[in-house]
């Protein structure tokens, strides 16, 4: 019962696509503004914003640092807490391990909280085929659900949705799957919520299992937290009589005070709130309080392999905060389908290829899926310095085909050719001299033909075709001069003469 | 080889000739707001929460205001008395989703995020209780009010199960807008005495 | 001081004018600008696109042409952000110690225009004068890479004449980018057809920019509508003076 990124094609096609759709365009900038706005006022409020960041990037990053100290101090804080630690090397073995708890205790059905870790290995779908069907609770997900959709957003899954939509997909889907949609239902989102309330709080108090994931994993104490805004979180920690978290190990941090800098640096970069309206913290296992019975699954799946790339390393100190995508004025215009994962915008285009390297054409179109604008490095919470990361994985892609005897594709081809036949030319002015000879003596003719005037006067190229029409489809081109700056002074002495 | 063993492996050579040393600034603190108690409350009102402020000889009073008819469960260490109040004992989650409210003390108020938190000992009782009805009556003394989110992480015990509140249950989930009310209670009444 | 342009491969073959204003914006500021022959690129374009070997004989010629040089002044955010901030990545690459000491000579001396004239000479009244409805976009790179702030404003504050009018969204991306602009054209072009709209909004009759790259992207797009509205770099402005223009 829902999509799939499988056999999505590479960005600049899918972005094609999305950019057509007018509805989702809308809804897309609408919601980015109104959350870049909130995030802009409450991060204003913070006196020393900087040192908060500084203090939160420390923090991830000493904790990735001495990874694998930290996850034998959590594994024994669990543990003697009462939980049930599992390690699973890939998504297989994480989705194996939650379907066994819940053939353990003979459900059909299991309650979710919204995890990026769950969605990144399948869980959903791995359950389904072994016949247990996994609710989803948190609104947007219970939306994206509902309409067999995609999601599109780090926090807010359903971005891409309006109001009058999600009122469509809840009177259609909701009655299939459970308690349906009232008559009476309006597109308010205050009514839309209270239908969801209702529609959920049967699964929520007959569920036997409940799933969750964890915003963070203090090693010292053996500690999860869960930081959200509904109660489904609550509902789905506190009712149940077993809870499975499925935690990627770069959550961990090293000790309890550490999570000071976290908790105050993601509601505000995430919502816009000074705090989120509930966050959770659990130990294992609290006798008379909550699961009695708590399993947490630790998951490497390609994160083992990020944490050895010197310069993308940095990607897992990600907080899962979406202030990236907020402000990214490529995400804003195409969305999150186009990049094809469940982690999209700015870091989608880094952790996906970092996890599982760029070997498939759609991965390794996700590097280039930026204007290197800056934009997100300056709202990140753990400060990530996305724009390194993206150079240096599109190098990665450079790389990864460098040996190759058969080049992938004609495009690829002409843009290695281009490359190297820039960086012959550039490597020595004299040949440099030449080719804007070149380029002067194209000018002059485009000069006699050209039927287009830039305003200022100059003359320019409409639309040409071949390799230009990518610029010239929608840009006019300025004519190259006939002299070049470098001829221009030779021949004045640098204006002298 | 196990895949604990194995992911261990993976870690070690993945950080092979990386230093671990990382020196962690101090995460900066708030500045002195002067007034705690006054800025929790209006921080707590920020999110559309009721505050009343009261003294300790007129709580029984303010509470049986904030429950009106309301049906309510109390911890069994309340320290209240709530009149017609069930005391909880175990409750399934489907009794407690016929009672419409409860009344609950708290472990720590915070004034720069208008937070309060609950450790869940017995005058506070089981998280469950908490959640599941739609009206949550929650006293804070004002001696429990702290300054910001370290103050409020030093005092806290992570060995207990803890839950931060702030303000009632919401969401952003429909066109980034804040609406309150989905699944935790949808009034959330901070009496603060003294 | 020893102070060298750097043209930039871009202003070199398509903008000479830009280049031709920082000569004489300069000199008419005391400063004798040398222009050294050897120079071609900073490489930025195939580092941006993945291509870092091909890089290290650009970065190499960069080096090579600027050694010496106290101040190494280009007008460009881009390319300065490229010198400053990738050059120590390719040179690492190269595996050459003696490119990356070389490269640690050049980067920290490499300023775009406006740092060179508020930080280093201490100016913000250039002495222009530019009777003409404007409005500033804030490249990129300029802004965040290198972190100008305001000292473009300052400069154009300071023009005599000038009618400066805010930039709506103005800290948003063009959609340039670079390679960016022909990998996902259809992007960059949703991204520029919103900053056109922005520009068209201000009723502005120059659009003035730090980079001519940008203004290359958005003046193009600008050009398309028929918008009436021309692109100029900001040495151009600030080179011009009564009598003059």
């Amino acid at each position: 019962m829902s999509g799939t990124f499988v056999g999505m094609p590479a960005f600049p096609t899918a972005a094609r696509e999305a950019l057509a759709d007018t509805q989702q365009r809308r809804n897309l900038a609408h919601a980015t503004r109104t959350i870049r706005d909130k995030r802009a006022a409450v991060v204003a409020e913070v006196e020393d914003w900087e040192g908060l960041r500084l203090a939160g990037a420390a923090v991830k990053e000493a904790a990735l640092r001495d990874l694998a100290t930290h996850l034998e101090t959590l594994e024994e804080s669990l543990t003697r807490a009462g939980a049930i630690v599992h390690w699973a090397r890939d998504a297989e073995e994480a989705c194996a391990i939650v379907a066994q708890v819940a053939r353990d205790h003979g459900v059909d059905e299991v309650v979710k909280v919204k995890s990026m870790a769950t969605g990144e290995i399948g869980l959903n779908e791995a359950l389904e085929a072994e016949g247990i069907a996994a609710w989803e609770t948190d609104l947007a997900e219970l939306i994206v659900q509902l309409g067999d959709d995609l999601p599109s957003h780090i926090l807010v899954p359903a971005i891409h949705r309006n109001r009058a939509e999600i009122r469509e997909i809840f009177r259609r889907r909701m009655g299939d799957v459970g308690r349906p949609a009232p008559e009476a239902l309006t597109d308010d989102p205050g009514v839309l919520a209270g239908a969801a309330r209702e529609h959920l709080r049967e699964k929520f108090l007959r569920a036997k299992v409940a799933v969750s994931g964890a915003n963070f994993a203090v090693a010292d104490t053996g500690t999860l937290v869960v930081v959200e805004s509904e109660g489904n979180g609550r509902m789905c920690l506190t009712l149940p009589e077993v809870l499975v978290s499925v935690v990627g190990i770069e959550k961990v941090v090293a000790t309890w005070s550490d999570l000071d800098a976290m908790l105050r640096l993601l509601p505000r970069s995430s919502t816009g709130e000074r705090m989120n309206p509930y966050t959770s913290t659990w130990s294992g296992v609290t006798p008379g309080d909550g699961p009695q019975e708590v399993h947490v699954v630790l998951l490497d799946n390609g994160r083992t392999r990020a944490l050895a790339d010197d310069v993308g390393r940095q990607a897992l100190r990600c907080i899962r905060c979406s202030a990236c995508l907020n402000v990214c004025p490529v995400y804003e215009r195409v969305g999150g389908h186009a990049y094809g994962s469940v982690y999209p915008g700015p870091i989608g285009a880094i952790l996906n290829p970092l996890l599982h390297g760029v070997s498939d054409e759609q991965t390794a179109s996700l590097p280039y899926a930026s204007s290197l604008c800056g934009a997100c490095f300056e709202v990140c919470p753990v400060r990530i310095d996305i724009p390194s990361v993206l150079v240096d994985q599109r190098a990665a892609v450079v790389d990864s085909h460098r040996g190759d005897r058969v080049p992938r594709s004609g495009s690829h081809w002409q843009e290695a050719v281009a490359m190297k036949a820039a960086a012959w030319t550039f490597s020595d002015s004299r040949r440099l001299r030449w080719a804007e000879r070149a380029s002067g003596l194209a000018g002059r003719v485009i000069g006699r033909f050209s039927r287009t005037t830039l305003p200022g006067g100059r003359a320019a190229a409409g639309r040409l075709p071949g390799p230009a029409a990518g610029w010239t489809g929608a840009r006019d081109l300025p004519a190259p001069p006939p002299e070049s700056f470098r001829e221009w002074w030779d021949r004045t002495d640098g204006g002298r003469s | 080889m196990s895949a604990r063993d194995d992911i261990l492996r993976r870690v070690r050579e993945a950080l092979d000739g990386v230093s671990p040393a990382v020196e962690i600034p101090a995460a900066p603190r708030a500045p002195d707001r002067g007034d705690l108690v006054a800025l929790f409350v209006e921080r707590v009102e920020d999110y559309r929460a009721i505050v009343t402020r009261c003294a300790a000889d007129e709580l029984e009073q303010v509470v049986r205001d904030a429950l009106g008819e309301a049906r309510a469960v109390v911890p069994p260490g309340l320290g209240v008395e709530v009149a017609g109040a069930t005391v909880d004992d175990g409750l399934t989650a489907t009794e407690l989703d016929a009672i419409d409210a409860v009344v609950t003390r708290a472990a720590v108020g915070i004034a720069e995020t208008g937070t309060i938190v609950l450790d869940h000992r017995p005058d506070q009782g089981r998280r469950a209780i908490s959640l599941v009805p739609d009206l949550h009556v929650c006293i804070v003394d004002a001696s429990q009010v702290v300054a910001d989110v370290p103050d409020a992480i030093a005092v806290l015990d992570p060995a207990r199960p803890l839950t931060w509140i702030s303000g009632p249950s919401a969401t952003s989930d429909i066109e980034l807008d804040r609406v309150e009310g989905v699944h935790g209670p949808r009034t959330l009444h901070v009496v603060l005495v003294g | 001081m020893r102070v060298a342009l750097q043209i930039t491969c871009v202003n070199d073959a398509m903008f000479p004018d830009t280049g031709k204003a920082v000569v004489r914006l300069l000199r008419r500021l005391g400063v004798d600008v040398d222009f050294p022959g050897a120079q071609t690129c900073c490489g930025q374009p195939m580092v941006n696109t993945g291509y870092l070997d091909e890089a290290v004989p650009v970065v190499r010629a960069f080096v090579d042409a600027f050694a010496g040089y106290d101040a190494i002044v280009t007008p460009s955010g881009s390319c300065a952000g490229s010198a400053r901030h990738q050059h120590s990545i390719v040179a690492e690459r190269s595996g050459d110690p003696a490119l990356v000491a070389a490269v640690a000579e050049t980067a920290p001396r490499t300023y775009e225009l406006t740092e060179f004239l508020v930080d280093v000479l201490g100016v913000t009244d250039v002495g222009a004068y530019f009777p003409h409805r404007v409005t500033y976009h804030p490249t990129c790179h300029s802004l965040r890479m290198l972190g100008v702030g305001d000292r473009p404003r300052r400069l154009l504050e300071a023009v005599r004449g000038i009618e400066l009018v805010e930039l709506p969204n103005a800290t948003e991306c063009c959609g340039f980018g670079g390679t960016f602009a022909l990998k996902n054209a259809d992007t960059s072009i949703a991204m520029g057809a919103d900053k056109a709209r922005h520009v068209r909004d201000t009723g502005a009759e120059v659009l003035v920019a730090g980079d001519n790259s940008c203004l290359m992207h958005i003046g193009g797009m600008l050009s398309r509508q028929r918008a009436g509205v021309r692109v100029m770099h900001l040495a151009e402005i600030l080179a011009a003076t009564e009598g003059a223009a």
